[in-house]
């Protein structure tokens, strides 16, 4: 790609990307904390995550201001625009991914007492680290600008959803075993929801990625995997 | 399901393009490898296009692409330069309009032309407007003359600013007056196509955005083709950009689609500022 003529629009345009990769930085460490925070049962840590949600929101509105002078100043256009438009839409994702695993955090704290059946943890542990790694792998494709790897982010989510399909099932089984695991599980619930979330707002990321590069939105169908919304344990 | 929803989507995709398209009527202008000589040096290559009817076409491009010397084509204002030499064919509604048996004079009122620089004759604004339809006869009497200049002035948005000031002369006025003035000169002798040269390098903002407003409301009754060298009037107020670079047309189609997504690099490099 050639450069700007002008040396300081150019500079601007990669500072959003520094500013963007700082903030998915901090949102993977948060989703990556959270878990950690739940699986310890370490309030401390779960109290950190909560903490450093505002850098990210601070971070989104440095971005936002960002994008928007630079619509006023530069009134950029063709992949320039397509640039600071998908910035302004991956902050957007990557704040909600921030407020997801706050949430998760909150939850670690409220179940930091409980004990916990040993292998409670185990399908769980599995869907975070499948979350992280696509959520890597979408912040590096946005910062390599490669669509080939936002495509194969986009197309695995499936997997994060039938992920989310088997820990659902597990959990009931849990509550179903003893009702004293309840209160745990509900928690645990909504920290595989919050993670099959997270698994969308990523996929939200490949798109923009694809965008960006392309000009083009994904045509595909993109395989959905989370049947959740229509499961039940039938009593036999 | 989504696979419905996805039909319908693109139903109404296929359905606006297809509005769009018959919005602007079909093409007016057809150029075919169109190329232009001024003594050795090639100004223009193999310039092939077409020209919707009722749209705006803006041409853009770095100086010295040959934008406006495709645009002084159109009217044959390339033939009053010595040295100059066309080839190829340009037809007007099926006429080519290089055919040795076309009258010129009357090429030049059915295309009309505004240049950078607002150039209203030296005479009252009222005569601006009323010799070129005195010359070419489209008036019968007074009435129909008088007729002619307030309609004008009307559709060019000046009439309210200078009814009360007709036999002043032309050249008392504001640059972005003088300017529509101009325009309704053109429009005075009923053209079908209005050429525009960088209408708008000479005003400031305000007179710019008249002018903008008036070229949006003509493209319903006319062919406008404007030069300019701000990619944010070509965007803001054309249907259909023309990308030239080196006497070569580079990159031809919907503005909404050469402003946002681009095919050709030489396009994105030049219209995003970037070295060309």
């Amino acid at each position: 790609m050639k450069e700007h003529i002008v040396r300081s629009y150019e500079e601007e345009l990669a500072l959003l990307d520094r500013k963007i990769a700082q903030m998915g930085g901090l949102a993977e460490d948060a989703l990556g904390q959270a878990f950690d925070a739940l699986e310890k049962r370490d309030p401390r840590l779960a109290e950190a995550v909560i903490a450093s949600d505002k850098a990210i929101d601070r971070l989104q509105h440095e971005i936002e201001d960002q994008v928007v002078t630079m619509i006023a100043r530069r009134q950029p256009l063709a992949n320039d625009l397509r640039h600071v438009i998908g910035a302004l839409r991956i902050v957007s994702d990557l704040e909600r991914i921030g407020d997801l695993a706050k949430n998760t955090a909150k939850r670690a704290l409220a179940v930091s007492q409980e004990p916990y059946p040993k292998p409670i943890m185990s399908g769980l542990r599995n869907m975070v680290e499948r979350a992280l790694r696509q959520l890597k792998d979408v912040l590096d494709a946005y910062a390599e600008r490669n669509s080939d790897l936002a495509l194969a982010v986009w197309r695995d989510d499936e997997q994060i959803d039938a992920m989310y399909n088997s820990v659902f099932r597990e959990l009931l089984t849990y509550m179903m075993e003893d009702p004293r695991n309840i209160g745990l599980c509900t928690h645990l619930l909504f920290g595989a929801k919050n993670i099959e979330r997270i698994g969308d707002h990523t996929t939200n990321i490949a798109e923009i990625v694809h965008y960006l590069v392309h000009g083009q939105s994904i045509t595909d169908d993109r395989p959905k995997g989370d049947q959740t919304s229509s499961t039940l344990i039938s009593r036999e | 399901m989504n696979q419905q929803v996805r039909t319908a989507e693109l139903s109404i995709a296929a359905q606006a393009a297809a509005q769009k398209q018959a919005g602007m009527g079909g093409a007016k202008v057809r150029a075919r490898d169109v190329n232009v000589f001024y003594g050795d040096k090639q100004a223009l290559k193999n310039v092939s296009v077409d020209i919707p009817a009722r749209a705006v076409t803006a041409f853009i491009g770095p100086s010295g692409c040959g934008k406006s010397t495709f645009l002084r084509c159109m009217n044959r204002m390339n033939d009053t330069i010595s040295g100059a030499r066309v080839s190829g064919q340009i037809t007007i509604d099926d006429e080519d309009i290089y055919d040795p048996r076309l009258d010129v004079v009357q090429l030049r009122a059915r295309v009309g032309m505004v240049f950078q620089k607002p150039n209203p004759f030296p005479k009252s604004i009222y005569e601006n407007v009323a010799y070129g339809p005195r010359i070419h006869g489209l008036a019968s009497s007074r009435a129909d003359l008088d007729e002619i200049v307030m309609s004008s002035l009307e559709k060019a948005g000046l009439l309210k600013e200078v009814q009360d000031r007709l036999h002043e002369s032309g050249t008392g006025l504001s640059g972005g007056q003088q300017q529509r003035l101009c325009i309704a000169r053109a429009i005075a002798v009923s053209p079908e196509v209005i050429l525009m040269d960088e209408p708008c390098s000479a005003l400031d903002p305000i007179a710019t955005a008249k002018i903008e407003e008036l070229i949006d409301e003509l493209r319903e009754n006319y062919c406008i083709i404007i030069v300019t060298h701000s990619m944010q009037q070509a965007a803001r107020v054309s249907q259909r950009t023309a990308f030239f670079h080196l006497g070569e047309l580079i990159e031809e189609g919907d503005t909404d689609e050469i402003f946002t997504n681009p095919r050709n690099r030489r396009t994105q490099d030049y219209i995003t500022g970037r070295y060309g």
